[in-house]
């Protein structure tokens, strides 16, 4: 490796460049020579129960502090239960990780939010809450799911174990370059579209491998004019196109979203923070290795049929002969998916009935997300025999939604309110499907099995996951005006 | 890490070919937290046999692993090279090895040096002779001493040099760790701290 300091060229230079490139360049700690990798600083490095033990185990080993604890946090999020936190966790692995974490943080004196605590919740909603993410800093969690920071304009990406370790020791990661794609998403979305639509939307037109190797970084008009936690829910799920990261240029919305949160730049450093992040946006003249456009006008809800994040198409269609599917592994893989889901191709989508609904997870479970799904719940009934959970993405989330009445609204709908964390999204903790369940959820893995053993997932917008609640199929909040349900004004559309 | 120059300890004949990271370590062992303890795990199976090897007392202490061919195969886990180094080997020596678990041991201060199948079985026929018999095995020259035996192993110069060293993947980022200062000393000051703790407004 070369030991040459980089320069940090911060303006002025030749190459016009993109967002990510910006970014991936103010965080040169060494420039890799001959094939090496760079050596990247790492501002925030969000720390969790499943994937650090071994880390800090190894720290132990070798004698080694944390050495930035100033730029590393940690809560529980992934094991813990959704009901009667107050008391011990039953499942003995479950339990062990928690205890695991609470005993490593205290040894080497990392902060954390443990469940109970006001700011304890999925590490992806903490971090924004906070203030603690922000446009131009790199993130690291061991947890896919990182890339949702990148929606500020951070770069964020998720790593493994021995990585943990590896940022914890040093706060820097060897690492070669990402490609860039830019993902054009123009027009403006249509009442009972959002922003979940959109990134099914994409993943549907690229697959689940199509950002293998890139940076994705979405732009254009449709995102522009996208709130914060959609554009977060856009960057959860650049993961499930394979990416490594997805990201979001910072505008007057990032500001305006992070100015006053707790630990947000204040004064001075506030301005100086804007005065550069105002330079982040990639250039008009920077060229990407991939771009990928989608129209945001003639988008509408979006659902998926089978067992990829890829397999899915608008709600207003019928599911897909694997038959018309020319690709022999494509084709085959949908099969595959059909008999899993036990669905039959040519069946409408909105015939779908299902057997619960979730309302969480990193990717929908912010105070935007509580509040879309609970405009158009309110007053109405949960349709007979399906389960419905109500997951806040963390503690302060419950509160602020407490606050608004949305838990009374969820409450008298016949839906379950429960406490922080991933809970139904990977089921680590009690919360899952049972064999054959089929679920419509706000979350962003479909896979088999991933909801619980035999379980079946249809991922679905907070608005779609609230109309198919009150339907018992598959819906979206048009169908509820055309059913009579209710208003198309109540509803928003 | 620590370094590694010349290891002298008590030479073990593992007489089996094809032992893979399953038969290194089971899959139960994996769900635990922790990333040693791991001796009680290594080669679980055939520790159930009161013959096998490592149960004969003349073995104790041991050190230095002469495997079979094609030792350490198949899965991934970096558990096979945590439960050889809790053990206590300091070296594993053999005519081939599994890419991923040579790999994973020259990151975790384990050598593992290839060797003929000629030095191999003239190792295995001193131990039989003499059971509890110790190896050395020299880094530097590249070669082991057991009884009236010497013989060279091959090992990539960039591992070799890791483990002269002492560097874990950490050990060599940390080389650079005056950039890594420096580049602190320059970083702003708006940018995120977790500590110390702030409030939100209001609460």
């Amino acid at each position: 490796m070369n030991n040459e300091t980089d320069t940090r060229p911060r303006t002025g230079t030749d190459k016009a460049r993109t967002l990510a490139e910006k970014v991936w360049d103010d965080h040169l700690v060494v420039k890799g020579e001959d094939g090496n990798p760079d050596l990247i600083y790492i501002d925030l490095h969000l720390v969790h129960e499943v994937t650090s033990p071994q880390a800090f185990d190894g720290l132990r080993q070798a004698g080694r502090p944390v050495r930035r604890l100033d730029l590393t946090i940690a809560t529980e999020d992934h094991n813990t239960p959704t009901l009667a936190i107050d008391k011990p966790i039953a499942d003995l692995t479950s339990r062990t990780q928690i205890e695991t974490l609470r005993r490593n943080c205290a040894e080497f004196g990392v902060r954390l939010h443990p469940l109970g605590d006001i700011e304890q919740g999925i590490v992806h909603v903490v971090g924004p809450q906070l203030g603690l993410t922000m446009p131009g800093i790199t993130v690291v969690c061991g947890d896919s799911h990182t890339s949702t920071h990148g929606a500020f304009g951070a770069m964020a990406f998720g790593i493994g174990t021995s990585e943990v370790e590896h940022v914890l020791a040093t706060q820097t990661l060897p690492l070669k370059p990402f490609k860039t794609m830019a993902i054009t998403v123009e027009g403006e979305l249509r009442p009972g579209v959002s922003a979940k639509d959109i990134i099914l939307a994409v993943i549907a037109q690229i697959g689940t491998g199509g950002g293998q190797g890139y940076v994705l970084e979405f732009r254009g008009s449709a995102i522009r004019s996208l709130s914060m936690e959609g554009r977060m829910t856009i960057c959860n799920m650049s993961i499930e196109a394979g990416a490594r990261a997805g990201m979001v240029a910072p505008d007057q919305t990032t500001y305006d979203y992070l100015k006053g949160r707790a630990h947000a730049p204040e004064g001075e450093d506030w301005d100086a923070a804007v005065a550069y992040w105002n330079t982040l946006a990639t250039d008009d003249d920077a060229v990407f290795d991939a771009e990928v456009y989608l129209d945001a006008n003639t988008l509408e809800p979006f659902v998926t049929w089978g067992t990829n994040p890829g397999q899915g198409s608008s709600l207003s269609e019928n599911i897909p002969n694997p038959a018309d599917i020319a690709d022999p592994n494509t084709r085959a893989s949908a099969e595959r998916a059909l008999e899993y889901m036990d669905l039959a191709p040519g069946t409408p989508l909105k015939e779908v009935r299902v057997d619960a609904v979730f309302m969480g997870s990193c990717t929908n479970s912010r105070i935007e997300d509580l509040r879309a799904f609970a405009s158009i719940i309110k007053g109405q009934k949960k349709a007979d025999g399906v389960r419905v959970m109500v997951v806040p993405g963390s503690a302060r989330v419950r509160l602020e939604a407490e606050a608004e009445g949305i838990d009374k609204i969820v409450e008298e709908f016949g839906a379950e309110w429960r406490f922080a964390g991933c809970s139904m999204c990977l089921g680590m903790n009690p919360d899952q499907l049972a064999p054959g369940e089929r679920c419509a959820s706000t979350s962003n893995r479909n896979f088999e099995g991933r909801q619980g053993k035999g379980g079946r997932t249809h991922l679905v917008s907070p608005l779609v996951a609230a109309a198919t609640a009150i339907r018992g199929t598959l819906s979206s909040p048009w169908d509820l005006v055309h059913a009579g349900v209710t208003s198309g004004q109540e509803v928003g559309v | 890490m620590e370094k590694v120059s010349v290891v002298t300890g008590v030479a073990v004949p593992l007489e089996r070919a094809n032992v893979d990271t399953d038969q290194i370590i089971p899959a139960v062992f994996l769900k635990r937290v922790t990333k040693t303890g791991f001796e009680d795990a290594l080669f679980y199976a055939w520790r159930q046999d009161p013959d096998f090897v490592l149960n004969q007392p003349a073995f104790a202490g041991a050190r230095v692993l002469f495997a079979g061919p094609d030792f350490g195969t198949g899965s991934s886990r970096e558990h096979a090279v945590w439960a050889l180094r809790d053990y206590g080997f300091d070296v594993v020596l053999s005519p081939r090895f599994g890419d991923i678990f040579r790999g994973n041991s020259g990151k975790q201060g384990l050598l593992t040096g290839q060797i003929s199948e000629e030095t191999l079985e003239a190792a295995w026929a001193e131990i039989r002779a003499n059971p509890g018999i110790q190896a050395t095995v020299d880094l530097v020259a590249k070669t082991v001493t057991i009884g009236e035996h010497t013989a060279s192993f091959e090992i990539d110069d960039y591992t070799r040099w890791r483990l002269l060293e002492g560097l874990d993947d950490i050990g060599l980022t940390l080389r650079d760790e005056a950039h890594i200062t420096e580049f602190e000393a320059r970083r702003e000051s708006w940018r995120p701290r977790t500590i110390p703790e702030r409030q939100t407004a209001g609460n």
